[in-house]
């Protein structure tokens, strides 16, 4: 049994490691520069489930998070102050200020639930989003909706990860460098949140998802623990956030809008809440179908001779039929977790 | 009875609207006691105890625990004090298994942290290896070892109001306070959950309990109370509240109730 865990593990490496030079032979560098963005998704959601999965708290605010990480990257990073500071330092420095904002966020929620709490958390994340817009006035610090430009690229020390490097004669084009850090990242985030998961104090979020009553009753100091799971959650936002500016050398406040966290938390419900391997599933899928599916233009031009329906529009269609479909056959998720396939199987 | 007394609540009152569910109603027990505190339905009962465990901010009254005033409306704060207690209509953690329910108990003694979790340090190993032990001893010693790894929602009813117990036990508490734990056990169940409670009063545990079967209670308990209306009518040994008139007067009233 464990020997052939073992050859999954060592094979499924192999498959991820020579993933992008697969992608870039067939179907060209574009779609390495996707699965890299798919991999920063991945560490939202992951970062969401915290919240949402474990702790059972609703947060329709969550790209602030993301937010917050970009534009700490971004000052520290480029022109505007005039810093370049070393991404171990940058990047942390997101992660932490985001679990901040995390505190700040949670703090004045832990006594909603349902609709009110989707409804403050909704605002916050807005808040953020319009303070980046005009926090250029009257001092300039975010440079408002122009946002930040010429953003260093990730590096180690003198190692750009931003340009070509070749190595025994292989060429390795940036977006293949930041798909290795990102994939590092990535499963460093699924290791962490699962032994998060399998510890005493996931042990306690599970209980007061399950019942805040009697987990206050049985000595849980919710309240501390509702607002580590707010910390917990945005401090991978804000990580992934320094990542993206990083990757993308520019950031604005329109990266940031409501519709972003609306995408993730589908990620996270629609994967399977509370379960790692469902939720990078469905972060994997919904990142990448919707460009996949910007070739429907050319399918229809070549079944039909025409374009009936606007590629973009029919993308939405789709996505919105493929969510509807899936919570009426399957409303644990794709994948869900041992725990809500019980729940929902005992209704 | 201990001449410091474990707990002592003094002229408790609570009102919901203009229902006054409890109205002065003290109530004292010694360490190594069983003490009942019985009562008519709507008498107060479960009120009493939310108000105890910091569910309830009482409006009048004060609560004192082994000495020191109980902070009231936290929960938490009165777990970590001494008093564990089971509810009326089961709450387990229904969807974590049956072990867990108890590991979760012992979050209140333990202290590992994030940074713990996260790295799996050698601390954090030790410590959640003797969670998981003491949990499994307790599910032994409430008697459903055997189905440590089931989801919790699939046990008995039996099952589950012992899992609570075991549950309770694991903040390794002082005061243990059980709301109805006999309720849907057969004479059987009872006699067993009877002994159960002997042995956690001897081990030196108190224990407060709510309780119909009255027949049931009197042979358990050291001292009872009585409630009616929200208030106390009654307080002493099994022997002194069996006879006592406004007792059979407030079971009695029930049943005028019924005929009016
Ligand atoms: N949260 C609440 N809001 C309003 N009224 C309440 C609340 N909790 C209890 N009551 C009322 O207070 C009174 C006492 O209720 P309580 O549950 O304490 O009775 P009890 O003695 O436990 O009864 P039972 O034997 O039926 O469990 C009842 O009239 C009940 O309807
Ligand atoms: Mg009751």
């Amino acid at each position: 049994m464990k020997g052939v865990s073992c050859r999954w593990l060592v094979l499924g490496g192999a498959a991820l490691i020579l993933l992008p030079f697969a992608l870039e032979l067939l179907l060209g560098n574009g779609w390495v520069r996707i699965v890299d963005f798919a991999l920063l998704y991945v560490l939202l959601a992951l970062g969401l489930n915290i919240v949402v999965g474990y702790a059972g708290l609703l947060d329709l605010g969550y790209v602030a998070f993301f937010a917050v990480g970009a534009y700490v990257y971004a000052l520290l990073n480029s022109p505007q102050w005039g810093l370049h500071w070393p991404i171990w330092i940058a990047l942390p420095a997101g992660a932490l200020l985001a679990a901040c904002f995390g505190v700040l966020l949670g703090a004045p929620t832990l006594k909603l639930r349902g609709d009110y709490l989707a409804i403050v958390t909704l605002g916050f994340g807005e808040i953020i989003r319009i303070f980046l817009n005009n926090l250029d006035s009257p001092i300039n610090i975010t440079n408002g909706p122009q946002g930040i430009e010429l953003i260093d690229s990730l590096h180690f020390g003198s190692l750009s990860l931003g340009q070509m490097h070749h190595v025994l004669g292989l060429r390795i084009p940036a977006v293949v460098n930041v798909y290795y850090l990102f994939l590092v990242v990535v499963v460093l985030g699924m290791v962490f949140s699962h032994r998060l998961e399998r510890s005493r104090i996931g042990r306690a979020w599970a209980a007061i998802r399950e019942d805040e009553v009697a987990a206050a009753s049985m000595g849980l100091n919710t309240r501390n623990l509702k607002l580590l799971a707010f910390a917990m959650g945005a401090s991978f936002g804000g990580l992934s956030g320094g990542l993206f500016a990083g990757f993308q050398g520019f950031v604005s406040p329109e990266s940031f809008t409501l519709q972003e966290s609306v995408m993730i938390l589908c990620m996270v419900v629609l994967g399977g809440m509370g379960h790692i391997a469902g939720v990078v599933l469905g972060a994997m899928l919904l990142a990448i179908l919707p460009e996949a599916l910007r070739a429907a233009g050319d399918w229809e031009q070549m079944v039909f001779g025409r374009i009936w329906v606007d590629p973009s529009n029919l993308r939405l269609l789709l996505f919105g039929m493929a969510l509807v479909l899936m919570m009426l056959r399957r409303p644990g998720g794709l994948w869900p977790s041992n725990a809500r396939r019980n729940e929902l199987q005992g209704q | 009875m201990d001449e410091y007394p474990l707990l002592v609540a003094e002229r408790i009152g609570k009102h919901f609207g203009g229902l006054r569910a409890l109205q002065g109603v003290s109530l004292s027990l010694g360490e190594k006691t069983i003490t009942g505190l019985i009562g008519p339905n709507g008498a107060g009962k479960t009120t009493f105890f939310n108000v105890l465990t910091g569910i309830y901010k009482p409006d009048e009254g004060t609560v004192h625990f082994a000495g020191a005033p109980l902070p009231s409306g936290k929960p938490h704060r009165v777990a970590e004090r001494g008093i564990a207690r089971t509810f009326q209509n089961i709450r387990l953690f229904s969807q974590m298994t049956v072990l867990e329910n108890v590991m979760v108990g012992r979050h209140l003694r333990t202290r590992a942290g994030l940074l713990g979790a996260l790295f799996k340090t050698a601390g954090t190993l030790r410590e959640e290896q003797a969670i998981r032990d003491r949990a499994f001893q307790l599910l032994e010693f409430v008697g459903i070892a055997a189905h440590a790894t089931r989801v919790a929602a699939t046990l008995s009813y039996g099952d589950q109001r012992r899992l609570e117990i075991a549950r309770a036990l694991a903040t390794d508490p002082r005061l243990l306070a059980l709301d109805e734990p006999a309720a849907g056990m057969n004479a059987m169940e009872r006699k067993r959950l009877g002994g159960l409670l002997e042995q956690i009063r001897n081990m030196g545990t108190a224990v407060l309990l709510i309780e119909h079967d009255v027949r049931w209670v009197m042979g358990l308990c050291d001292r009872i109370t009585v409630l009616d209306h929200g208030e106390r009518i009654a307080e002493g040994t099994p022997r002194e509240v069996q006879t006592d008139l406004r007792v059979i007067e407030a079971y009695l009233g029930t049943s005028r109730s019924v005929t009016a």
